[in-house]
């Protein structure tokens, strides 16, 4: 009980800190000097619908235009300038499926592979092993995204000519997001954004099995009888992964917001690159609402760790 | 046994040790470690977080040092015929990584096109010269000659290809230039002080030229830009590489039959006549700016010098990062010694009001920042502004912690009994107890900060691209389309950067642990 009663308050939270949140965000966009879309046999239409989203009122009550509008009919306002006249959501919508896969992808690579050199090297601890990981860990949590982005292209494309170039649609991939050839050009992104990932599961592994594998229980357990492998499958790895579940369960959360610098040099329709092309195309009402996408995503993140360590430890009692 | 004959030592022969010394307040004979002297120690074990504090200063001193060191231009110095070059420097020639040279591979008419070059270097006054001439004149672009290979390209047909490692600076020739009669006096001048040849014969404009804009036809082609034999009949014919290969000019000629060395472009008078020139452009560089273009890491995309751009990227990334981590760090002290030592009402709604400005995205309130005041404040402020905005909270909520770990210890309570004031209890009791902490938090925001002010302005969120300063995303977006054809413009940035985010995270987790006391001795 007490349970349901932390989480909902922390989501009461959440939704004030998204309300707050969301207000300043309206109130800065709306203020810009807004370009009147140069469609000529669209003009009527535009102007009827400006109207009907308030952009002739005062701030306060567009803003309770766009609240009804989200409440009532979810129309997170028009998209002028990527596509014209097209709901702001459905845009988003179409988005989301390229930025999930290609991130679900390379969870899916660098979860057991970050895992595994992260368990290796702690098992392994200030042997060669170790030290050749905690320096490969070390680099590759460094170098930016886009340098593996270039080194990717450079090599995969490039060097050995191993990939194909390019997907130029939907279409030419078979009219699928799950196509063969479509997961084929998607492999070079994938790559890209495993090596960081794998690098950080692999150093946050191995620094929480450390500790655990010095724990007072785990010489306990070897009292007892377990042999090493024993005592560290069923005691050390256990209590290792209290925290490593919660940050995996975040990642998961976090695919949804995707990474700019990877969707962009790859050219990925993805939303980060909505993002940028609305800043950039001036789409006031794509950004507005891709910004609270992105704030919801990383709030409910946060809240996710938090209740997700009372779920796996059950040492850890939450609201108390 | 032995012992037996201490047992009545004579009373005399015993003397007091410290008689009439004052030995209760007696000096330590060795300095005292105090906590920063003990991190210091701890941090100089950790061999690697040594080295890379020795890179950091490294990549500082060449930040700082190579306008001066390196090169003979200033960092806004820019030619953008020399654009997109890769590394060269004239006196390094020898060595690969130094020449200036691009593989690359051409058909027999761009082949011969890059040979003449080199001829019509050598060929000063329109006199003939032969192919060795040509190669073996100092302007000539090739560098390394392959043997050539067929390529089968479509079924009937097959091309010969000419494999050869080319001068990137030379392959660009000869070029037109329209100056005032004084500056030819002056080229002329300079030429003979020098010895070197600026001015080079101007060519004819006939049915032999195929492109009367580019310089480097000096001999006579068809209108594919092959190189024809004209003869008296005015029939034309192919001329085929061969090991003799000998070109026709096309220079324009005087009535007596000398070349011209310019013509006139328009203009009135005598000193406001334009002349139209055919410059070695090498040379002409050299006439121009003094020396050699020597360039160490080769030149961007505009024709900026590509080490001192990537120095004033490094600056420019340094000075937001420091910047941000003081402005960060004092305001994360205050927010979180006040909430901390307070605690209650106070702590609450600062910790709500904390919670607000962490939801917000970082890249939304950059956004938000650049829209809205790029025009007033400019590109940096708006970034300095941005980072400030949300991140002293990492430090405040750190800090917070620590005041809630010490303001309820004896000493504190003693202080507050003996009369002391709030401020005087948080900055001089409590407060350097956190400073190992923040410091090590300090040093973590630099490799942060220069990452995402990177990929801002890689993804083109903010601009920082000037003329007197570039971030090194910039570098890296400018590169982003075209760098499969110039590396360089992708590999030296990238380096840079990688080695700074790298040194500084093995810098910042080496301070990370000297300052953490549960390490201490786990080492040993």
């Amino acid at each position: 009980m007490k349970m349901a009663k932390y989480v909902l308050k922390r989501l009461v939270l959440m939704f004030f800190v998204l309300f707050v949140i969301t207000t300043t965000c309206f109130m800065l966009v709306r203020i810009l000097p807004r370009p009147i879309p140069e469609y000529k046999n669209l003009q009527e239409i535009i102007y009827a619908r400006w109207d009907a989203l308030g952009y002739n009122e005062p701030l306060l009550v567009q803003y309770g235009i766009y609240l009804k509008n989200i409440f009532t009919s979810w129309d997170f306002g028009t998209s002028w300038y990527i596509n014209v006249n097209v709901p702001a959501w459905d845009l988003l919508t179409d988005r989301l499926l390229p930025t999930v896969l290609v991130n679900l992808y390379s969870l899916i690579i660098s979860i057991p592979i970050g895992i595994g050199l992260g368990v290796y090297a702690a098992i392994k601890k200030n042997k060669w092993q170790d030290t050749v990981i905690s320096t490969a860990v070390m680099i590759f949590i460094s170098v930016p995204a886009y340098v593996y982005a270039f080194l990717v292209q450079y090599f995969l494309y490039f060097k050995f000519n191993l990939l194909p170039l390019q997907v130029y649609s939907l279409a030419d991939a078979g009219g699928s997001w799950f196509t063969w050839k479509m997961f084929k050009s998607m492999i070079a992104p994938v790559l890209a954004l495993s090596f960081g990932q794998i690098a950080g599961l692999c150093r946050y592994t191995r620094a929480e099995l450390t500790e655990t594998l010095t724990s007072d229980y785990m010489l306990l357990a070897r009292t007892k009888g377990l042999t090493r492998s024993q005592a560290t499958s069923r005691h050390a790895l256990k209590n290792a992964m209290v925290p490593i579940l919660p940050m995996i369960i975040s990642t998961f959360i976090g695919v949804l917001s995707g990474s700019f610098v990877i969707e962009q040099i790859f050219s990925i329709p993805g939303v980060g690159q909505l993002y940028l092309t609305s800043i950039r195309l001036f789409d006031y009402d794509v950004f507005m609402m891709d910004s609270i996408f992105y704030t919801f995503i990383s709030l409910l993140a946060g809240i996710a760790v938090d209740i997700s360590y009372g779920f796996i430890d059950p040492r850890i009692r939450m609201g108390e | 046994m032995d012992n037996k004959q201490y047992d009545s030592i004579p009373k005399e022969k015993f003397t007091l040790i410290h008689h009439g010394e004052k030995i209760s307040d007696k000096k330590f004979e060795d300095k005292p470690i105090g906590y920063f002297k003990d991190a210091l120690i701890r941090f100089k074990k950790n061999k690697a977080s040594v080295i890379a504090f020795w890179i950091i200063l490294g990549i500082v001193a060449f930040a700082f040092l190579s306008p001066i060191l390196i090169t003979n231009h200033d960092s806004t110095f820019m030619c953008n015929m020399y654009s997109k070059k890769p590394a060269r420097i004239a006196s390094l020639s020898n060595l690969k990584l130094f020449d200036g040279g691009v593989d690359t591979k051409s058909n027999e008419s761009g082949y011969i096109k890059m040979l003449a070059i080199g001829m019509g270097a050598a060929d000063t006054d329109g006199s003939g010269v032969t192919l060795e001439e040509g190669l073996n004149s100092p302007y000539s672009p090739m560098i390394e000659i392959g043997e050539p290979y067929e390529q089968v390209v479509s079924k009937t047909k097959s091309t010969t290809y000419y494999p050869f490692r080319v001068d990137a600076y030379l392959r660009e020739g000869f070029v037109y230039r329209s100056i005032e009669q004084a500056e030819y006096e002056k080229i002329k001048a300079w030429e003979n002080e020098t010895g070197l040849q600026v001015l080079y014969p101007v060519i004819d404009n006939n049915e032999w030229t195929m492109d009367p804009e580019d310089a480097n036809y000096w001999y006579k082609t068809n209108e594919k830009g092959q190189p024809v034999k004209v003869s008296a009949s005015g029939d034309a014919t192919l001329i085929k590489y061969s090991d003799n290969l000998v070109l026709e000019d096309n220079y324009m000629r005087d009535a007596d039959g000398n070349v011209m060395f310019y013509t006139y472009a328009g203009g009135g008078n005598h000193e406001s006549a334009q002349y139209r020139v055919r410059v070695l452009y090498y040379n002409y560089y050299q006439y121009l700016y003094g020396s050699t273009p020597d360039y160490i890491m080769g030149t961007d995309s505009q024709g900026y010098d590509l080490a001192l751009r990537i120095a004033s990227g490094i600056k420019l990334s340094l000075m937001i990062s420091i910047c941000v981590s003081v402005i960060n760090f004092i305001i994360g002290a205050i927010w979180g010694a006040i909430a901390g030592y307070y605690g209650g009402t106070v702590d609450i709604l600062m910790e709500r009001f904390t919670d607000i400005l962490s939801g917000v995205p970082f890249i939304v309130v950059a956004t938000l920042f650049v829209i809205h005041l790029s025009t007033k404040v400019g590109a940096i402020g708006c970034l300095l502004f941005a980072y400030i905005l949300t991140g002293w909270i990492g430090t405040s909520s750190r800090v917070r912690t620590q005041f809630y770990r010490f303001k309820n210890q004896e000493y504190v309570m003693a202080a507050r009994t003996l009369g002391a004031k709030d401020s005087r209890i948080i900055w001089k009791h409590i407060f350097p107890n956190t400073l190992g902490t923040i410091i090590t938090s300090v040093a973590l925001v630099i490799p942060s900060t220069i990452l995402s002010e990177s990929n801002l302005s890689f993804l083109g969120i903010i601009k920082l691209n000037t003329s007197s300063y570039i971030s090194l995303g910039n570098l890296l977006a400018d590169a982003s389309g075209i760098w499969t054809n110039y590396p360089h413009l992708m590999i030296y940035p990238a380096l840079f950067i990688s080695l700074l985010m790298i040194s500084f995270n093995l810098f910042g987790n080496g301070l990370r642990d000297a300052f953490n006391p549960s390490l201490r001795g786990t080492e040993e």
